[in-house]
């Protein structure tokens, strides 16, 4: 176990306050000048990084540049159920996307095997359907990499690319309704103003089964928080896929294509796809012998009130705090462990914001002797899933669920 | 171009604020970089084509083989173009320097 302090609540909360009144005064969309380049350093070999403040963000981990990819500092989710607009973690696959969009002019086209084609404004979304809401969780389905023994290549990302949301929208089953969805069809293909930088790249397309995209939980979301969507999060409009990784939920989406048969551009027929294994899961260093697009969540749990290294009393209360969340069955139980899992306790649950979202959780603890303790937490969802006592491994670094474990101090 | 958002904005102000304005943002500069050393060269000219330097410089040391298969996929899947002297050039480039057996001069940091 790695023992790397991580990013603590203070360390976080002072620069946020630092630089909160300086952006207020300069504007949002001003990009932040770093002088001397603040760091983070994630508890994994070659896990430097630089803070930086992108426009409508506090200053995030910053992955990559170009495109950008950007981590939410995990203390974050510690300050609530719903991250922050400004917090929100940040992965693009492709470098040309645009830095500028009007949402007078953006149109979505809604195409293929339909009926009557549609070519939508923002107005005609908001007005010609019924608004909808959904708190649900976006999660990189390489979220963890960073963590993976052995390593993988990838994006070597801490626990920071996740977020949960109020997304509001429309009904992605209420517009292709209105297109009229031809009996034939197979799937449907999402499509983003994002382009690559040689025309030899594939474009990130996605796709989902007809009858996904027909369930009525699939969103068309224009609003996050009770704001419009930050540009770097997919402004004016997202796909939002509940339950589902990140990787389906595309960004400046103006382009959905029936289909009829499968689509097997690249970033559904060969990149995003797990082992066809129970846990999507292999022997380390091993590779598949077939594979799946990848899906739903898998169950995770992780304390937020304390990080590695943290202190508390002896022989008094210390509130700990966390957040659960899955695939879309909801968590059912959240259990804590303050002796490395050789006993457990349930946690309170906390406001159900829906089956989608964080389940925020709280136990008392109190320690009776100082020394080190190990803390692990571990959910369980409704249809009795939970998490492994250890990592599960595959090739591309997707699905971490480990039992998430904190080493803390208790001090008189 | 400051001028032209100040016109979309004095527009909208016009128009009793009807019109929804454009919405604009700057990125931050690229600020990483390939640590100099033979071939340093040649993967800063063709790898940042694509991406910024950290899609190399953030990975973990990998094997020979693994930067191989990396090189391999921006040809083969991301339609980068090399002859196979490029390829053996940056393969060599980026395990001398992002390796799992670093060079004894400079080694990942």
């Amino acid at each position: 176990m790695d023992t790397s302090p991580g990013l603590g609540p203070d360390f976080s909360r002072r620069l946020f306050l630092q630089r909160a009144g300086r952006a207020g005064a300069l504007g949002l969309l001003a990009p932040w000048r770093l002088g001397a380049e603040e760091t983070v350093t994630l508890p994994f070999e070659n896990g430097q990084r630089p803070l930086v403040r992108y426009p409508q963000k506090r200053p995030l981990i910053r992955l990559t540049s170009r495109p950008p990819q950007l981590e939410t500092p995990f203390a974050v989710f510690n300050e609530g159920v719903l991250t922050p607009n400004d917090a929100f973690f940040v992965r693009y696959h492709l470098p040309n996307f645009p830095t500028e969009i009007d949402p007078e002019t953006f149109r979505l086209e809604v195409q293929g095997k339909v009926a009557a084609p549609l070519r939508l404004s923002l107005e005609d979304l908001k007005k010609g359907f019924e608004t909808v809401e959904v708190v649900a969780v976006n999660q990189c389905s390489g979220n963890s990499r960073g963590f993976f023994k052995p390593r993988v290549p990838g994006g070597q990302l801490g626990n920071g690319a996740m977020g949960n949301a109020r997304w509001r929208g429309v009904r992605l089953k209420d517009v292709l309704e209105k297109a009229g969805v031809s009996a034939g069809a197979k799937q449907v293909t999402f499509n983003g103003l994002d382009l690559p930088a040689v025309s030899q790249t594939p474009d990130f397309v996605k796709a989902l089964s007809v009858d996904h995209a027909l369930d009525g939980e699939v969103i068309l979301a224009y609003g996050m928080n009770g704001e419009d969507l930050p540009l770097l999060n997919g402004y004016p409009l997202r796909l939002v896929v509940p339950g589902y990784y990140g990787t389906y939920w595309v960004k400046h989406l103006n382009e959905i294509t029936v289909i009829e048969e499968a689509f097997t551009g690249f970033w559904m027929g060969t990149a995003y796809r797990i082992p066809e294994t129970p846990g999507a899961c292999l022997p380390p260093g091993t590779s598949a012998k077939s594979t799946v697009p990848i899906g739903r969540f898998n169950v995770r749990s992780f304390i937020t009130s304390h990080a590695d290294a943290a202190t508390l009393p002896v022989g008094r209360d210390t509130l700990v705090r966390g957040i659960a969340f899955d695939g879309g069955a909801g968590i059912s139980e959240v259990l804590f462990s303050a002796d490395g899992g050789r006993s457990w306790r349930a946690a309170i649950l906390g406001e159900d914001y829906g089956k989608y979202s964080f389940r925020e959780w709280t136990i008392a603890f109190r320690p009776e002797a100082p020394g080190p303790l190990e803390w692990k937490v571990k959910a369980t969802n409704r249809l009795g899933e939970s998490q492994p006592m250890e990592p599960l491994w595959n090739p591309s670094g997707y699905m971490r669920n480990v039992v998430e474990t904190v080493k803390v101090q208790a001090v008189v | 171009m400051k001028k032209r958002i100040l016109g979309i904005l004095l527009a909208c102000v016009a128009s009793g604020g009807a019109l929804a304005s454009p919405l604009r943002i700057e990125l931050p500069a690229e600020t990483a970089f390939f640590k100099k050393a033979s071939g340093s060269e040649l993967v800063s000219s063709q790898c940042l084509t694509c991406h910024s330097a950290e899609y190399i410089t953030t990975q973990p040391p990998l094997s020979v083989t693994a930067w191989q298969g990396n090189v391999e996929k921006m040809q083969k899947k991301f339609g980068a173009s090399w002859t196979p002297e490029q390829v053996k050039a940056m393969v060599d480039y980026l395990t001398q320097n992002y390796g799992i057996s670093p060079s004894p001069k400079e080694g990942p940091k």
